[in-house]
């Protein structure tokens, strides 16, 4: 019921790599990591979902103002590796279409 | 009157609370024999409902408690969560929610306005009753594949 978050930058590249459940709780301290990642022009923000087992709107929710911040200040993120079930909600709720996503070994929907 | 168990847990209205209610859903989700993904449905839809219950009883008093009760039906998952705070203004919230559309531009993107949406999308029904503080009852039923005992019983979502 918790989430960890591992950041690793190279080269203008930060791997971030989550751990566990993203929700109400623990979406505040993914928004504090990632937020400051997205702000430097050209820099490219990676965040790996292997490990996430469940997220919901509130994690949408720290996506999209990613996602915004990522246009606003000239950087790219993508979201990798991505379970079926996290995927399903980017897919309902439309967020596929403008994300750069890339889901796990089945390859979603 | 249809026979059925009912639980009822109570937390404190705060977001540390949320997954603990996640876990009993999918005990109790498990135990009636939904599948793996209706489990998963399940427990996105609930807490999207204490969520949304946990912020409304911070704005009120940064305190209170959250009362989510589980009526386990033959055929079906009946839920309901309860923020006992005052009632806010359906209206406006239904006027947040939606999925994203294409031609909308980015910056219209909301952030926080996809809870009611998604309980709408992963349960069967959803009725909210804003008489006596904030009450959603969310219903989902039980598939053929996950039923067993009972041959020729169908259930139909409605």
């Amino acid at each position: 019921m918790n989430l960890s978050i591992d950041v690793t930058n190279n080269e203008g590249v930060s791997n971030v790599v989550l751990t566990g459940e993203v929700d109400a709780f623990t979406a505040p301290k993914l928004k504090d990591t990632l937020l400051p990642l997205t702000k430097e022009q050209g820099h490219v923000v990676e965040v790996d979902f292997q490990d996430v087992n469940y997220m919901d709107s509130t994690g949408l929710g720290v996506f999209i103002s990613a996602l915004k911040s990522t246009k606003e200040h000239g950087a790219t993120m993508r979201l990798v590796h991505m379970q079926d079930r996290v995927y399903r909600l980017f897919k309902i709720t439309g967020l596929t279409e403008i994300m750069n996503i890339e889901s796990t070994v089945q390859g979603g929907m | 009157m249809e026979p059925f168990d009912f639980v009822e847990v109570k937390v404190p209205a705060k977001a540390d609370y949320i997954g603990v209610v996640r876990l009993s859903t999918s005990g109790i989700a498990n135990r009636m024999g939904f599948t793996y993904e209706d489990i998963e449905d399940l427990k996105v839809a609930i807490s999207e409902a204490i969520t949304n219950a946990v912020k409304h009883a911070y704005q009120e008093t940064g305190e209170g408690e959250i009362t989510i009760g589980f009526g386990i039906y033959q055929d079906r998952l009946e839920v309901m969560v309860a923020d006992h705070g005052g009632s806010f203004n359906l209206g406006e919230v239904k006027e947040d929610i939606g999925p994203y559309k294409q031609d909308d531009d980015i910056e219209e993107l909301r952030e926080g306005g996809f809870g009611l949406f998604l309980i709408d999308a992963l349960m069967d029904k959803v009725e909210i009753n804003s008489k006596y503080g904030v009450i959603v009852l969310m219903t989902k039923y039980l598939h053929e594949t996950g039923v067993g005992q009972d041959g020729d019983q169908i259930t139909t979502p409605q």
